[in-house]
């Protein structure tokens, strides 16, 4: 098993490079001056001519890409153009806040999911079927800019009952510790601050979660329908055995693999930071710092989130696939 | 068995379904909304008072260092943190008192003499005295473009570059600064106005610039207090602010919220008592609704459409013209402004002094437009490439549907525009290389100069920065470039006026509209004055 992880381990360092490389080179190509861009409309040629040199935009490619892997390989992951804050320090809070509603969302798309999906399977061809599939193709082919926007007007705006957006209430801000909030009140015992947050993930979580939902509520569906139909099951159904613990016991087992996979991807995907949602919600996750540092061309902060977004991409899967030997002791990694 | 399950499905589901229809069903209406939670003080006789003001904007602000940025978001909030030594008037550019109290050139125009305002004292206790003003001159002088890029644009340089306009900077005993310029300045007040150019505590700089920019320290009415990025910027009130009885508001927290309706949603659900950039379709709904009320920004900008001169067929003046002729700018006012701007004829906007009124603008008028291209052999047209803005920006709400309307104005006089669109820095990298037929952009003044629009823009100079259009006219440049250095007042509006002239013979932009950018605020909000800068000073917005 440890050998295993070592193996994946290891083989992330080609998958990485390959990664920082391709980065590299996609944001060169598009149009942009960094320093044009920092020093605004106003500048004159000299003086974006300077700052070009002394962000060192003015040397060869292959001179910025290694002098770039070089401070990688020091731990260094560079420093904001725009800001001049290390990306380092500036990141966390995005990453915290996206990792945040991501995960919040994923509970609730598994467990929404999951459990249409099993019951559509359970019930196929019932109107219960029908329904939650439908729902679940809506579900994936909803805009989720219209969505959000609705979300907003219905329980906001027309209802007070949720906050429109953000990760707290304003006006009695949360003390960060972590940048996850909800831990950062808990330990602080300050539970109502708690609720707030709460509130705040309400929204913006089930808008990022309805495409997961959707995804895994089909994804379960199918794997159920298929283990459904096996020897082992009619077996146990003939032995008597309750219908609820032969679908959720023994057939749930066998069925959730692929159903995982769906997750580990949707997870990895979600902790990208999900601009939209962020965008609507006003949410001040990592996606949106990405989409900005595009904006700005920011290099460093571009290569470096990127490269941590992939990097958390890529642990998840490998989570995914140890969790398979857990699940199924058929598996193994020797 | 199997059908209990099911009937108890049908329960749940059914459950569910309701409470969302209820949820969907409540009407449209107005008013039926319970208040918004408000933090809020009691005063004595117990009455509730609503002491916190939190702003929603697009963006966050790149920097607290107000110096150091290029950006409108930084200075929203920096104009409330610092004071410049002379300040703009509260809704226009004229010159008013700020640290100084009182100025006065000397004959030659070269010597400014500055009195400052005495008992001011820093949010960390420094003292503001002629001291800390000579030490912020001196920071400035001593940087480069990229610490600080206005000083560079406004004064021409650093010390011992050669376009450098500040000579000295001295103080003559406790309370008065002397200014040194190396050659006359005619905009030079209005620069020193510049929310740029606030007066920050020396001891608080001194310790570092990278750390200062994220702990300001100023003499304003509001000090720091936090800052999440991406989130909030929060600023409370400074107690021993000089100006007794102000600020008005205890704390205000400035909230990014990017997305127009989104903000909207917020002013609206009563998350935030402010809001900037209403799109202009969304201002009757703020006017009728009762708990709401709409601000209008005084218009200091120009939305346009740039004509790449370098580019034939635009190199000819009457092809210029004839698109100029052919455009109906009211009818794109009418629909994508609300109504909420003016037509443009000259490059800048009225509000500034120097505006030609005389300048007759090109009329909407296909039929002259046609004549013209005849009468340089293009009766049959041609095919160009329309650039349309990807972002809304207050001078331009909705660049692609004005893209749409300016193609069909064309195909009316026989020309066939195709729409380009690129994302936005690469849209004005393109375009400054001169790589565009014709442009959509747009320009909001820094100080309510008119150098600040015709130099910056159409000059020679500034081809390759903000001269999109490569136009060039050496008795324009002239006459710009005596402007700059012309210190009487109305000798200067005459050469601007003489310049707007020429700008509308050679045509290289079809000015569009002068837009008047939308705030929606809460309906018990008072004193709020926004300002044509886009900087709002916030000190004596209060809660009635």
């Amino acid at each position: 098993m440890l050998s295993y992880i070592g193996k994946r381990l290891l083989q992330l360092i080609p998958v990485l490079l390959g990664m920082t490389f391709i980065v590299f080179m996609i944001i060169r190509a598009i149009p942009g001056n960094p320093a044009q861009i920092i020093l605004g409309q106003q500048a004159t040629k000299e003086s974006v001519e300077a700052l070009t040199i002394k962000l060192g935009l003015d040397n060869p490619w292959y001179v910025q890409y290694f002098k770039y892997l070089g401070d990688l390989f020091k731990g260094d992951l560079g420093e904001s153009m725009r800001t001049r804050a290390p990306v380092t320090d500036e990141i966390w809070p995005y990453l915290a806040a996206t990792f945040e509603l991501a995960l919040f969302a994923i509970v609730i798309a598994v467990i929404i999911g999951i459990n249409a999906g099993i019951i559509s399977a359970w019930f196929q061809n019932s109107w219960f079927d029908y329904t939650a599939m439908i729902l679940a193709l809506v579900g994936v082919s909803m805009p989720i800019f219209w969505l959000g926007l609705m979300g907003q007007w219905v329980f906001a705006v027309e209802n007070p009952w949720l906050p429109t957006g953000g990760r707290e209430e304003v006006r009695d801000p949360v003390n960060a510790i972590t940048n996850l909030y909800v831990i950062d009140t808990i330990i602080q015992g300050r539970f109502d601050q708690l609720w707030q947050v709460f509130r705040h993930l309400i929204l913006p979580g089930l808008a990022l979660a309805t495409i997961p939902m959707a995804i895994i509520a089909r994804m379960t569906r199918s794997s159920m329908l298929e283990v459904m139909r096996s020897d082992y099951i009619r077996t146990a159904r003939a032995k008597g055995q309750k219908m609820f613990w032969v679908v959720y016991k023994h057939a749930l087992k066998n069925a959730i693999i692929p159903v995982l996979t769906i997750i580990g991807l949707q997870m990895g995907m979600l902790l990208g930071g999900a601009i939209l949602t962020e965008t609507i919600f006003a949410w001040p996750g990592v996606g949106r710092y990405i989409y900005d540092a595009i904006g700005f061309r920011d290099y460093p902060v571009i290569q470096s989130s990127i490269l941590i977004v992939a990097l958390f991409f890529v642990m998840i899967n490998l989570l995914v696939d140890l969790l398979y030997s857990l699940i199924d002791p058929r598996i193994k990694y020797d | 068995m199997r059908k209990k399950k099911l009937g108890l499905l049908v329960l749940m589901l059914l459950l569910v379904l309701s409470t969302a229809l209820a949820a969907c069903g409540s009407d449209a209406g107005d008013g039926k909304k319970e208040e918004g939670k408000k933090e809020g003080t009691k005063t004595e006789d117990g009455k509730n008072v609503q002491d916190t003001l939190v702003f929603g904007r697009g963006g966050d602000s790149t920097s607290l260092d107000p110096s150091r940025v290029t950006e409108g978001e930084s200075f929203k909030v920096t104009v409330n943190l610092y004071e410049t030594l002379l300040n703009f008037g509260e809704q226009d550019t004229t010159i008013t008192p700020g640290l100084a109290t009182e100025w006065e050139p000397s004959e030659d125009g070269l010597t400014y003499t500055f009195k400052l305002r005495e008992g001011v004292k820093f949010h960390d206790g420094t003292d503001f005295n002629a001291d800390a003003v000579v030490k912020n001159f001196e920071r400035w002088a001593n940087g480069d473009a990229e610490k600080f890029p206005y000083y560079n644009s406004m004064f021409g340089g650093f010390k011992g570059d050669e376009g450098h306009v500040i000579e000295s900077v001295t103080a003559d005993g406790e309370n008065t600064v002397l200014i040194k310029l190396t050659r006359s300045q005619a905009p030079f007040l209005k620069n020193i106005a510049m929310s740029m150019f606030a007066i920050a505590s020396p001891t608080a700089f001194e310790l570092g610039d990278d750390q200062f920019e994220r702990k300001p320290v100023g003499t304003g009415p509001f000090q720091f207090v936090e800052w999440k990025p991406n989130e909030t910027i929060t600023i409370e009130k400074f107690d021993d602010y000089w100006d007794e009885g102000l600020p008005k508001l205890q704390k205000i927290i400035f909230r990014s919220i990017p997305d127009n309706s989104a903000r909207l949603n917020a002013l609206m659900a009563g998350d935030i008592e402010l809001a900037d950039g209403i799109n202009p379709s969304d201002g009757k709904s703020i006017e009728d609704n009762e708990k709401l009320q709409l601000f209008e920004r005084p218009s200091m900008n120009v939305g346009y459409l740039g004509l790449t001169v370098t580019r034939p067929p635009f190199d000819k003046k009457e092809v210029r013209q004839a698109i100029n002729y052919a455009i109906d700018k009211q009818s794109i006012v009418d629909s994508f402004f609300e109504g909420r701007a003016d037509v443009a004829k000259n490059p800048m906007p009225p509000s500034i002094s120097g505006y030609n009124d005389d300048v007759e603008g090109y009329e909407y008028n296909p039929e002259k437009a046609k004549e013209l291209l005849k009468s340089v052999g293009l009766e049959d047209g041609f095919e160009m490439e329309l650039w349309a803005m990807p972002v809304p920006r207050p001078y331009m709400p909705d660049g692609k549907k004005v893209a749409e309307v300016i193609q069909k104005n064309l195909a009316d006089i026989g020309i066939t525009a195709k729409i380009v669109s690129h994302e936005w820095a690469t849209y004005l990298e393109l375009a400054s290389k001169g790589d565009a037929d014709a442009f959509m952009l747009g320009w909001t003044g820094d100080n309510g100069d008119a150098d600040n629009f015709l130099y910056v823009l159409l000059d020679e100079d500034n081809i390759g920065s903000n001269n999109y259009t490569y136009y060039k006219n050496d008795e324009l440049h002239d006459i710009l470039i005596a402007a700059q250095t012309e210190v009487d007042e109305e000798k200067r509006n005459e050469l601007y006026k003489k310049a707007q002239v020429i700008i509308h013979e050679d045509a290289p932009w079809v000015p569009l509209a002068h837009s008047t950018p939308l705030l929606g605020g809460a309906k018990n909000l008072s004193g709020f004055l926004p300002h044509p800068t886009g900087s709002d000073l916030l000190s004596k917005v209060e809660f009635k």
